[in-house]
Formats: C-alpha cells, structure tokens, sequence
C-alpha cells in the first residue's frame, strides 16, 4: 500500500494535485468517446497509407474497455474496487495499476493489428509502473506515463521521425516530465504535453514510414498523416480533458471534442 | 459484391462452424477465443507447432492443422493479425512437454500480437521459441521499412517443421530448421484483379482489364509495379528473375518449386505457369525435383499467383517427403 498523499479520503480538494482511479476511468471513457467520434477520420488516414482498419480497431477496442469499466462499476471513486469486500475497506479507493492492467488487456485482446500490442503495452507498463498506488502525484503520473511509452517503444522498436506513434508519444510523455519537474499540476501538464502531441502528430505529415505498413510504401508514404500518431495525440487531449474537469468538478463528461482546436 | 456469404461480420465466425462440422474428428475448433487444434493435442513428447494469421488466405493456416504439419492454427479477422489471448490460449493446450513453435509471418501486427503471446507463455513457464517468415522479394529488406512479407515459404516451413517435431527432434533444432527454409526460400507473386474484403463490399485496390500488380502482397498491398498485362511465360519470367536472383539460385541446385495461386485462378492457368517456370529453371541450370501446385495460401477472391523457390538439401527433401495428414495437405498418412 502506498502513503500517496492525500490518498486517505476519497477524492476531495486534492483532486487537482492528483490522478485517482475517477480521473483515469473519466480519462478512459473520454478517449473512448474521441476514438468512436473520429472513428471514420483515423480510419480514411490508415487507408491512405495503411490498411483501412485503425479508426475500426480502436473503436472496438475502447468500447470493450468502457464496457469493462461499466461491468467493474467503475462509475466512480467510492465503488468497491478489486480488493474491496472487507466491511472497513469500502471506503478504499481502488489502486490504478489493476485498472489500467485491465484497460490494456482488454486492448490487445480485442484491437488487433498493430494498434493493439502497442496501446495494450502502453497501459500494461502503466499498469506496472502505478502498481497499488491509489493516487498519483504529477511526478508519478509523468513517470507513469513515460513507462508506457517506453512499452510502446520496446514493444515496436520505433523511433520519433518513423512515421509512428511514437512521433506524439514520445516528446509529449517527455513535455509532460518537464511540467511535473516545474511543479505543474496534473491537468496543467497534460494540457502541454496534448499540445506537443499535437505538434508531434503534425510533424508525421512529411516523413516517409520506416515502421509498420506503411514502410511498404517508401516514399509514396510521404504527405499524410501518420493514423496511429494521429490517435495517439487524441489520447493525450482525452487525458488533459479528463484531468481538467476532475480538478474543476467531480462530474466529468464525455463531451465531445471541440473543433476549434482541432488539428486532424 | 457478389460472395457466397450471410452477413460481412459473421464470416469468419461461420466459416470456422464449417470447418469444425466438416473435419470433426480431425479437428477441434475452440471458440472464445478463436483457435483450431489436431484433434490428439497435446502430443506427449513433441514440439508443438503454432501459426496463425489473418483470415481469407485459406488453408493457409487452419488447414494445415494435423499430424506431420500444425498442432493448432489462430485465425484473425479477415486479414487481421490474431490476438494474444488466442495464442495463449492454443499454447497452452497444445504444449506436450517438449515446448512450442511459433511459425509467424512477418507483418508488424502479426509480430508483436505474437511476441506479446510469448512474453506471456513464458511467463507462465511455457517454453516458447518464435520463428518470423519474411520471404517476399517484391518488398525492400533494409532499415528503413518493416521487412519482407511472409508468403509461400511459410506452407513450406510448416509442412518440413511438422515432419521434423514428428520425428522426435528438439525445440531448438525444430526452430532451426524453420530458420532453415526461411533462409533458403524466396517468393514472388503477381494479381490480375484486386480481392473484395467481406467488410469493405469493394474491390481494395483498382486494376484495369489490360493491367497487372506486380510484387502483391497477400493482402492487395501494393507490388513493385503495375505493368500492362502479360502472357504466362513473360510473368513467369518477371517472377522467377527476381526469385532466382535474390537468395542467388545458382545452376547445379535443386528445388523445391511452388506456384501458388491467389483465390481465383483456376488450377489449369497455375499448370501452364509450373510449365513455363520449368522451362525457365532448366535454362538456367537449376532443378526442380519436388513441387507443388495448387491454391495453398490464397488472398480471398483475387486473381494471380506466386512463385515461391527453396533450395533443397537431402534432410528437407526427406522432411518434405514425410507423411503429412491435414485437410489442406495430405500424402503418405
Ligand atoms: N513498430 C511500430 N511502432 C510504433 N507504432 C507503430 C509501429 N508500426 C505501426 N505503428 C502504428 O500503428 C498504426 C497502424 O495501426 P493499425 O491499427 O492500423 O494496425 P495495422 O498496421 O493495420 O496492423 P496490421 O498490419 O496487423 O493490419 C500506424 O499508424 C503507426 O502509428
Ligand atoms: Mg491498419
């Protein structure tokens, strides 16, 4: 057990330093509901350059994980979580890292291609790197998160400028350090490494694939968009958006994504 | 899309009913997850082989489930890598205590599904070694993109591999050799028209009346070139250049030749292309003493076939030669 701070009490005003299991699940369903509102765009990027399918995989994939979430009443903090079921335990938020070990089960298990051993590594080496923490800290989240990176990385062997994911995971995950180090919130670190993200997945229009599918096409796969990196800056918006509204109210929505900001 | 199917998203799922009701006795279909196993697994003492692979290239691999080839097969969705769990799952349950084979095609998706399965057999205490197929000439081997394509050299792997864990022989040799063939082999394949994924209702790629793909890839991936439509002998020619030149085939040698067709070319159009291919080896020195011809590792309903090449020796001639007993291939049981 850990002795996060304020990780005693269900979220309260500490919500805003921290990342519990109700910013994750509200992290997971906003995601869920990014991918199945982009599902056709990321979809026309991978046919473009890949195989028609990424927009469809993830979908799936996301929807098998709301789905799990639902069944393991992850509707909020104060449910029972794994380890719950002794009469003084109902109170005890649920640790991060078998939630986000489920998450990345259920991925590889349903998304397939590509897309599935890496996001499904991406949440397993978060999962790891949480372990029975219930609450994280901006330094914690950082790490957490850089861990999964690094599972994307080992698990693909794909470096930044391959035209991958990686491209926006990997100079968001290391913007999102920096802030931690500056002594940014969660929700003000994220915001910035969405924003790298963002710029990462832009960056893939020029370069030619050297990793996946799309290096079959040599240079023809210049001038698109990687598909892949393009879900992946989706992933970290999802995260900013979560942790803002759990800082703001402990009501998190799946509202959709603004366009107006909108980089695909 | 014309298709001899119900709905788009249940082919799979009703193709594997087929199977199952077809070969019962043979074979065992597990669903939940997917997996297609002999139906004596495990077998005490031998090195189980497990491949798997996207769905729609029949038999390729579920047909090649049996003794003296495949222990289980996991099909993906049509052209989708399989997953993890399912695998696992066949790993599992097919392991005889000699440890597992995994005879995997070289695509990105296929790999890692693969690799994350054996990460987790092993973790389990499962010994697992992972052979990757990556015998397709059309695509450049180099840093800079995700490897050759597997393509015909797998059937050849799984059928000499099989005899070989028949035989008694260790995990590591049973891998060895699968590194052997893939060594020795190389491929090259040519579509006349474009495959019709169930899901998509059309064609994946546009290829004209008077027009020809080549270098395709099993999926519709994009070839070398398109080039104007070709008689027999000219493609034979274009295919067995880049083979033959590749590993270098040298005059003196002898293979195994496989002219393998994509789904909906008709056996006697694959006949006139073996003749041409035996012309063109005996120019050059190069014997064919073992072949094989037929629709073994097909694209759906696409059209055109490949030419695949492997440099036999006495011991792959004599494994090649074994009993193999599979719905898919089958002489000597
Ligand atoms: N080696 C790799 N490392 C990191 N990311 C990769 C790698 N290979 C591919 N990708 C990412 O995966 C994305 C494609 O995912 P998708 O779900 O479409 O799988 P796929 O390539 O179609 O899989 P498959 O080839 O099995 O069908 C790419 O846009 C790219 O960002
Ligand atoms: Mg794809």
């Amino acid at each position: 057990m850990s002795a996060a701070p304020g990780a005693a009490g269900p979220a309260s005003g500490a919500a805003r330093d921290l990342v519990d299991a109700a910013a994750v699940a509200a992290w997971l369903r906003a995601y869920a509901a990014a991918v199945a509102e982009r599902r056709d765009e990321l979809t026309e990027l991978d046919a473009a350059i890949g195989d028609a399918d990424h927009g469809v995989n993830m979908d799936r994939g996301m929807r098998a994980v709301v789905a799990r979430l639902a069944a393991a009443g992850g509707e909020g903090p104060a449910q029972e979580g794994p380890h719950g079921g002794g009469p003084d335990e109902a109170a005890t938020p649920p640790p991060l890292g078998p939630l986000l070990k489920t998450a990345g089960m259920t991925l590889v298990s349903t998304v397939g291609g590509a897309a599935g051993p890496l996001y499904g590594t991406f949440f397993l080496e978060m999962g790891k790197a949480a372990g029975e923490r219930t609450a994280l800290t901006a330094t914690e989240w950082a790490e957490a998160v850089a861990a999964g990176v690094a599972g994307v990385q080992m698990r693909g062997r794909a470096e930044t400028g391959d035209k991958t994911m990686v491209d926006a995971l990997l100079p968001a995950a290391v913007a999102l350090g920096a802030a931690a180090a500056r002594g940014s919130a969660p929700a003000a670190a994220t915001r910035e490494a969405a924003r790298v993200a963002a710029e990462g997945m832009r960056a893939t229009i020029p370069l030619v694939a050297r990793k996946g599918r799309a290096s079959y096409l040599g240079q023809r796969s210049a001038g698109h968009q990687d598909p892949g990196a393009t879900s992946s800056w989706l992933l970290l918006e999802a995260a900013a958006r979560a942790l803002e509204a759990c800082g703001a109210a402990h009501a998190p929505q799946d509202e959709p994504m603004p366009a107006a900001d909108d980089p695909v | 899309m014309k298709k001899l199917i119900n709905r788009p998203d249940d082919v799979v799922r009703e193709e594997l009913a087929g199977v199952a009701l077809a070969h019962a006795g043979r074979l065992v279909v597990h669903t939940d997850p997917h997996w297609i196993a002999r139906a004596d697994a495990p077998v005490a003492g031998k090195v189980a082989l497990v491949s798997g692979g996207g769905s729609g290239h029949e038999p390729m691999h579920g047909g090649f489930v049996g003794p003296g080839m495949l222990d289980a097969a996991c099909p993906g969705e049509v052209f989708t890598s399989p997953t993890p769990d399912q695998m696992l799952a066949a790993t599992r349950a097919v392991d005889g205590g000699a440890g597992v084979l995994h005879i995997v095609k070289n695509y990105t998706g296929d790999v890692m599904n693969f690799e994350m399965a054996a990460d987790l057999a092993r973790d389990e205490g499962l010994q697992v070694e992972q052979v990757v197929i990556a015998d397709d000439v059309a695509v450049e081997d180099s840093l800079y993109t995700a490897g050759r394509r597997g393509v015909g050299a797998t059937v050849l792997a799984e059928k000499i591999c099989g005899a070989a864990a028949e035989e008694g022989r260790p995990l590591a040799a049973v891998a060895g050799l699968c590194r052997t063939v893939d060594e020795r082999s190389r491929s090259m394949g040519v579509a006349l028209t474009s495959c019709t994924v169930p899901a998509a209702g059309r064609p994946t790629f546009e290829l004209g009346e008077d027009e020809m793909e080549v270098g395709i890839g099993i999926h519709g991936e994009p070839g070398r070139e398109r080039r104007p439509l070709a008689s027999a002998t000219e493609i034979v020619e274009t295919l067995a250049t880049a083979v033959v030149a590749d590993l270098p085939f040298r005059a003196g040698d002898e293979v195994l030749a496989f002219v393998n067709g994509m789904g909906a070319t008709p056996l006697m159009e694959l006949y006139v292309v073996y003749a041409a291919l035996h012309r063109f080896l005996e120019e050059s020195g190069i014997a064919i003493t073992r072949s094989l011809v037929g629709s073994y590792m097909t694209s759906l309903d696409m059209a055109g076939c490949s030419v695949t090449l492997l440099r036999l020796d006495d011991e792959l001639t004599r494994l090649w030669d074994a009993p193999v007993d599979t719905p898919g291939l089958r002489w000597g049981a």
